[in-house]
């Protein structure tokens, strides 16, 4: 080993550091372009006016869209939600205010094993339950799935964002004689809000475009349909059709489809982003007397 | 259950508070004892920080607890209104009567008696919502006032807390728009417009610039002459200039307890003697 001085050495440690970092940091950041990259490169010729609001033609005839895809997936979406922020919200706060209860320590542990279940396995569940008792395929049982996955997601993020309000503040309003309920709805949920917030529109990032669950609960529809009992279409449901198929004009479809749900997610996530920086919450001054 | 205060609310407004009339001539004997402390004793889960305190706290005046860091003063204001209730593993012992009553039986409403005793902390806790609703969230606690009584028992504590002419423009904005020093005086508003019987104050100037801290020496001499005030302080200068009585604690334990200027002046114990000369702390 070349014998160096201490200082030299430690220059050539901080480099070689230094450029680890960047190197896996520029890594991910080619790998995320090169998917998006890929993914707009096939799909932006599928996608026009007639895509996004027509519905799906049988195989050989031109045009067609995945208006339906679109309006399922929103429908099945905004009803998981419904589902799942208030239970997600309640356990939250829950855990995060009464964190040294036995229960809560079970509950939180529960939380991170429930994130942890495939998607699948959630599908199965979902099936099990909503659908072959009934005996027929339905959005609700598709936005129930959703909704498992999307609690404990809820549940960590709205307990991290109710732990991070200072302890002084929950103080100050029960000094002042307030009831716990009071104390927690108009100051510590207000002063947790950016924070829940993006939680819950990560979770809604997370979810859309969530295939496996789809397959035995929504199971897809080539109509349009807007009632929830019956089985509707999805957009992630109509990519893994089209995509599977040996029809090129289908590949194309696909490819727009998942265009589609892309920019869906990305948009969502940096609503998430921004959500975050607008910071309603605790106490920040704003200079001197 | 509510004492009625003296109702010199309506004041011009004028950024710096007149003082009340100077009641400190007023004999010991005579004053009524608010709070009477009997074998108090605190613990944090094993910890026994306090040990066995006998102290009184008079109604009218201002009492000052001072010591070094750990000994126990912000623990002993935190017994008077159960706001350590909020942890498990942190318990009380001993009595602490006020008006007769033991606040520390069983049994007592809790929430009613931190109606009755208000509390400011060292850090400005403003809440996220507009200046009036920052005053006005205590008072809608128990009272239901109609909005011009609620308005002006708003504007009144804002005028005793020195704030009113700074934000009376802009009472709809955030609680949080206003600066450390105004942040803290709207603290102080926000827990006299209850109109407690005890107000205790952990340290309200620390956290405040120096000018910030002069304001609310100010204020607390203002407020001195309605209510009982307990404040824990680690500028001794302050509580000599502003207290009426002081309290020396070392250790979880109450070393001294005397007029102000006795304490100051001709202590009796060793130790209060040291700290004050600043020999340790």
């Amino acid at each position: 080993m070349i014998a160096l001085s201490i200082p030299a050495r430690r220059q050539l440690n901080s480099m070689l550091w230094t450029g680890a970092s960047a190197f896996c940091a520029i890594g991910v950041a080619v790998v995320l372009l090169l998917i998006m990259g890929y993914v707009v490169r096939e799909g932006l010729s599928a996608l026009s006016l007639s895509f996004l609001t027509q519905l799906p033609r049988p195989v050989g005839v031109p045009g067609g869209g995945v208006a339906n895809g679109i309006v399922g997936t929103l429908i099945v979406v905004g009803i998981a939600a419904l589902m799942a922020f208030p239970v997600g919200i309640f356990v939250g706060i829950y855990l995060a205010v009464y964190s040294h209860r036995r229960m809560a320590k079970c509950l939180s542990y529960l939380a991170d094993v429930l994130a942890g279940v495939p998607s699948i396995a959630i599908g199965i569940f979902a099936y099990t339950l909503l659908v072959a008792p009934f005996r027929h395929f339905s959005a609700l049982s598709a936005s129930f799935a959703f909704a498992v996955l999307m609690v404990p997601l809820v549940i960590r993020t709205t307990e991290g964002a109710v732990a991070l309000v200072p302890r002084e503040l929950r103080e100050a309003a029960t000094a002042l004689g307030a009831m716990e309920y009071r104390v927690t709805g108009k100051v510590l949920l207000v002063a947790a809000r950016p924070g829940i917030v993006t939680g819950l529109l990560l979770a809604l990032a997370r979810v859309t475009g969530e295939t496996a669950p789809l397959l035995f609960t929504a199971f897809g529809s080539q109509f349009w349909e807007l009632d929830p009992s019956k089985p509707m279409a999805e957009l992630s449901l109509q990519i893994f059709t089209y995509a599977i198929s040996p029809y090129r004009d289908w590949h194309e479809q696909a490819w727009g489809g998942a265009l589609i749900l892309i920019i869906a997610v990305f948009v969502l996530s940096v609503l998430a982003r921004l959500s975050f920086l607008w910071r309603g919450g605790t106490g920040i001054s704003g200079g001197t007397d | 259950m509510i004492s009625s205060l003296p109702k010199s609310y309506r004041t011009e407004a004028d950024p710096l508070p007149t003082p009340a009339p100077d009641r400190t001539t007023a004999p010991t004997a005579e004053l009524p004892i608010k709070a009477q402390l009997r074998s108090v004793g605190f613990y944090y889960e094993k910890f026994q920080a306090l040990k066995n305190i006998n102290l009184a706290l008079h109604d009218r005046r201002v009492t000052a607890f001072i010591g070094p860091s750990g000994c126990g003063k912000s623990t002993l204001l935190r017994v008077l209104n159960r706001i350590y209730q909020l942890y498990p593993g942190q318990h009380a012992t001993g009595e602490v009567l006020v008006d007769g009553e033991n606040i520390l039986a069983a049994g007592i409403d809790l929430n009613r008696l931190r109606a009755r005793i208000g509390m400011v902390f060292q850090k400005p806790t403003p809440f996220p919502m507009s200046i009036y609703d920052n005053i006005a969230f205590g008072i809608r606690l128990y009272e239901r006032l109609p909005k011009s009584e609620l308005a002006d028992r708003v504007e009144s504590a804002l005028q005793r807390a020195a704030l009113w002419t700074e934000v009376k423009d802009k009472l709809k904005q955030s609680g949080l728009s206003l600066s450390g020093g105004q942040q803290q005086r709207l603290c102080i508003a926000r827990a006299i417009a209850v109109q407690p019987e005890i107000l205790l104050l952990d340290e309200p100037a620390s956290a405040l610039d120096p000018i910030s801290t002069q304001r609310i020496e100010e204020l607390i001499a203002e407020l001195k002459g309605d209510y009982c005030i307990a404040i824990v302080t680690h500028n001794m200068q302050q509580a000599a200039r502003s207290s009426d009585y002081t309290a020396f604690m070392y250790l979880g334990e109450l070393v001294e307890f005397d007029e102000t200027e006795r304490i100051f002046t001709h202590p009796k114990e060793r130790r209060t003697e040291d700290y004050i000369t600043g020999r340790f702390g």
